[in-house]
């Protein structure tokens, strides 16, 4: 009695059209309501005068288009400090990410190229480094920069932040795939030294690899919190990420100021810059994290 | 580096102080203890301001900062910069890791009272006692005073002071028909009142906050802790601490405490909007409430807090000291600065101007304070109230000299019968068990 449905043969289910999933699309739909509603909540919030937020709740409109004011008193709030924080936070990102951007590509394609006692061993602490969390290594570094009379300074969180094992064990495989040894070879015949040959050739092939560990990089650097929270005392140095959450605080105890009016648009401003770092290096993002997963 | 027997405990404190307790205990190795300051004299403060220099001073008082810059006019040759370091226990553990560290600390730093036991014992702090700091005794209220007056010496000067009292909001009261609880047994039946009349509503709020529970079991006569030296006494089960636990029990059980954390945002909308009729607090809530509860505006009002028996007995709510600490470079100056800070009438004026609650008496008693009748509440004369509360509360209460742990750990323990809403006595056994063997492991002699 049944009768087939001839157009399901005809089109069969391939890796180019895979086969609908209602239950797999509403698992999406969930997740991406994970990942929005929070970013909903803040921009909807920042929007809200100081008493709109302790009288309005949630999700509902303030009724007021508080937003841009919110925003000049966050910078002019205790003397400008947030215009200091971000300042930091940039300083940190593009001295810290930006080095260890640097660094990682320098070692990994070294190591990728160059053949050298111990490149094995380096290799394996590599990996190993990877897998031990930064937050477990911010007390014994914090003990280390006390020593050298560094904490309460800038270095306390650009040197830290110069070191990502993930980013040079990412440009290694990445050389090992896209940089040929003929192209070197036939650099070399031509005469070029080997920081020519680095600087000019392997960095352009390189290019989606390093904008990946950059990305990384950044984005790390960008939401630092553990480090700096234990590293710095004085306010002139923090990042925003600190920062804020000590005007959070603000909110409790005897001398209770809250300003969450101030906290919110200050997150706001925050989190623009990396969604805007983002989408730029997006399509890089995407080539840099497949590499490596198809052959090993 | 000597290693004499009170300054092995002193590191151990160190230690046990920090709330990522491995810092101090490696650090101890390497921290060079700044040389004490313990033969200065009383002139060596008016020649210290008049030779000038710079200081560093950590606060969080909204207050602070026009407090220096007064300062500063008045002192032409000394700079204060003013740095906020956190708010209470962020600021304590960036002041331990400095402490630990053997520097990075401030001159002269805010510390809360139930804070100041551990520094001063971890010999952090300057005893004020050579600078003659000690004949400032009848300028503060008793309960102030004994805050900072600590194993024999002075450890700080009180900036402020918090008599437990009760705030309500009198438009929820008239609105649900309840009448002003003067004993707990009325303020229970009143909380049954009017949870019962609108679900929505609660007489007050607790979440489990330990800086809460304890002026909480002072104020019903408990004394869980007692501190001589190294010997530390812990009874979370005495007959105050159960007296408090058994009234409060009645209220957590059936569900008539608001489970809204204090100071969360949460919080802040509950008294805007009348779900929490009343608080049970320190006098420093009128400036709060008319700084950052707007809509509260003409509802609340301000009553002596409830009592057991009938007595006026009160306890102390929050409230901080100004400290000099031991690695000041200029010992002298600091003392100077907070000489002037806390018992100037030019800087508390400034403090009484923010909505600060002082601990002077002279501030206290004068008839402008006492004659305030802030239109926010009512046109009620708010300071009479407030500063009969001052004189009422009650001697004896030690805090622990690794309280700011203590309290860190009271949401494991005590905090578990908050959110179960069961027997708050077992919740204060758990603690006690857990804070004897923290205490032992860090040196003390625990019961």
């Amino acid at each position: 009695m049944r009768t087939i449905n001839p157009k399901v043969h005809r089109r069969p289910h391939s890796i180019t059209h895979p086969r609908k999933s209602i239950a797999l699309t509403l698992i999406m739909i969930l997740f991406l309501a994970y990942a929005l509603v929070p970013l909903l909540w803040l921009v909807i919030n920042a929007n809200k005068t100081q008493t709109e937020l302790f009288t309005v709740s949630g999700l509902a409109p303030g009724g007021s288009f508080a937003l841009f004011d919110n925003i000049v008193a966050t910078f002019t709030y205790r003397d400008g400090i947030f215009g200091r924080w971000l300042g930091n936070t940039l300083l940190y990102v593009v001295a810290g990410a930006g080095g260890a951007t640097f660094l990682a590509t320098l070692a990994g394609y070294g190591l990728a190229k160059y053949a050298m006692p111990g490149r094995r061993a380096y290799f394996a602490v590599v990996l190993g480094a990877i897998a031990v969390p930064g937050t477990a290594l911010a007390v014994p570094t914090f003990l280390l920069f006390s020593r050298l009379g560094l904490t309460d300074t800038p270095w306390a969180i650009i040197i830290p932040s110069l070191i990502s094992p993930f980013g040079l064990y990412l440009i290694w495989v990445y050389t090992l795939e896209s940089v040929p040894k003929e192209l070197l070879e036939a650099a070399r015949i031509d005469g070029a030294s080997e920081m020519r040959i680095f600087f000019t050739i392997a960095i352009r092939l390189l290019a989606p690899g390093i904008v990946t560990v950059a990305l990384f990089a950044i984005v790390a650097t960008w939401n630092n919190y553990f480090l700096p929270l234990i590293m710095l005392r004085d306010p002139d140095w923090y990042p925003l990420t600190v920062g804020l959450n000590q005007w959070s605080a603000q909110a409790s105890g005897v001398g209770a100021e809250p300003i969450y009016h101030l906290v919110l648009a200050g997150s706001v401003i925050t989190i623009v810059p990396i969604i805007a770092v983002f989408i730029l290096l997006q399509r890089f993002w995407q080539s840099g994290l497949s590499t490596g997963s198809v052959k090993g | 580096m000597s290693t004499s027997q009170p300054q092995r405990l002193a590191r151990r404190t160190l230690f046990l102080a920090s709330g990522t307790g491995l810092l101090g205990a490696a650090l101890t190795a390497c921290g060079d203890d700044a040389g004490p300051a313990e033969n200065g004299e009383p002139a060596d403060l008016d020649a210290a301001l008049e030779e000038g220099g710079e200081l560093t001073y950590w606060t969080w008082t909204p207050s602070g900062q026009a407090q220096v810059d007064a300062f500063m006019a008045a002192h032409p040759n000394v700079t204060v910069e003013l740095v906020n370091a956190g708010t209470g226990t962020d600021q304590y553990t960036a002041l331990q890791n400095a402490v630990a560290a053997g520097s990075g600390a401030p001159d002269v730093a805010q510390i809360e009272y139930y804070a100041l036991q551990q520094f001063a014992l971890s010999e952090a702090l300057v005893d004020l006692t050579q600078y003659g700091f000690a004949d400032f005794e009848a300028d503060y209220t008793a309960s102030t005073w004994s805050a900072v007056n600590l194993n024999g010496g002075v450890y700080g000067l009180p900036q402020d002071s918090g008599p437990l009292v009760m705030a309500y909001n009198q438009a929820v009261f008239d609105e649900f028909g309840i009448a002003v609880p003067a004993t707990w047994e009325e303020y229970i039946t009143a909380a049954e009142a009017l949870h019962t009349a609108d679900a929505d509503r609660y007489l007050t709020n607790d979440a489990g906050d330990a800086g809460y529970a304890q002026p909480l079991i002072w104020q019903a006569d408990g004394r869980p802790y007692e501190v001589d030296g190294e010997n530390v006494t812990i009874d979370l089960q005495d007959e105050g601490t159960r007296r408090w636990a058994d009234a409060w029990n009645r209220m957590l059980e059936p569900g008539l405490l608001a489970p809204i954390p204090t100071w969360s945002d949460d919080w802040w909308q509950a008294l805007s909007n009348g779900t929490i009729a009343s608080l049970i607090t320190g006098a420093w809530i009128p400036g709060i409430l008319q700084g950052s509860v707007p809509d509260g505006a003409g509802h609340w009002r301000i009553a002596p807090v409830p009592s057991y028996d009938g007595s006026p007995a009160t306890s102390e709510n929050g409230g901080s000291a100004q400290s000099v600490l031991q690695q000041s470079k200029n010992p002298a100056l600091a003392a100077a600065f907070l000489r002037w800070l806390n018992h100037s009438e030019d800087s508390v004026g400034v403090f009484l101007d923010s909505g600060g609650f002082p601990a002077t008496t002279a501030d206290l008693e004068s008839e402008e304070f006492l004659g305030a009748a802030p239109e926010y509440f009512g046109g009620q004369q708010i300071n009479q109230v407030l500063v009969e509360a001052a004189g009422n509360v009650e001697p004896g209460f030690q805090y622990l000299p690794f309280q700011v742990y203590a309290n860190s750990i009271f949401p494991d323990t005590v905090g578990t019968a908050y959110v179960d809403r069961s027997d708050l006595n077992t919740g204060l056994q758990a603690w006690q068990e857990q804070l004897v063997t923290y205490g032992n492991s860090q040196g003390f002699k625990v019961n």
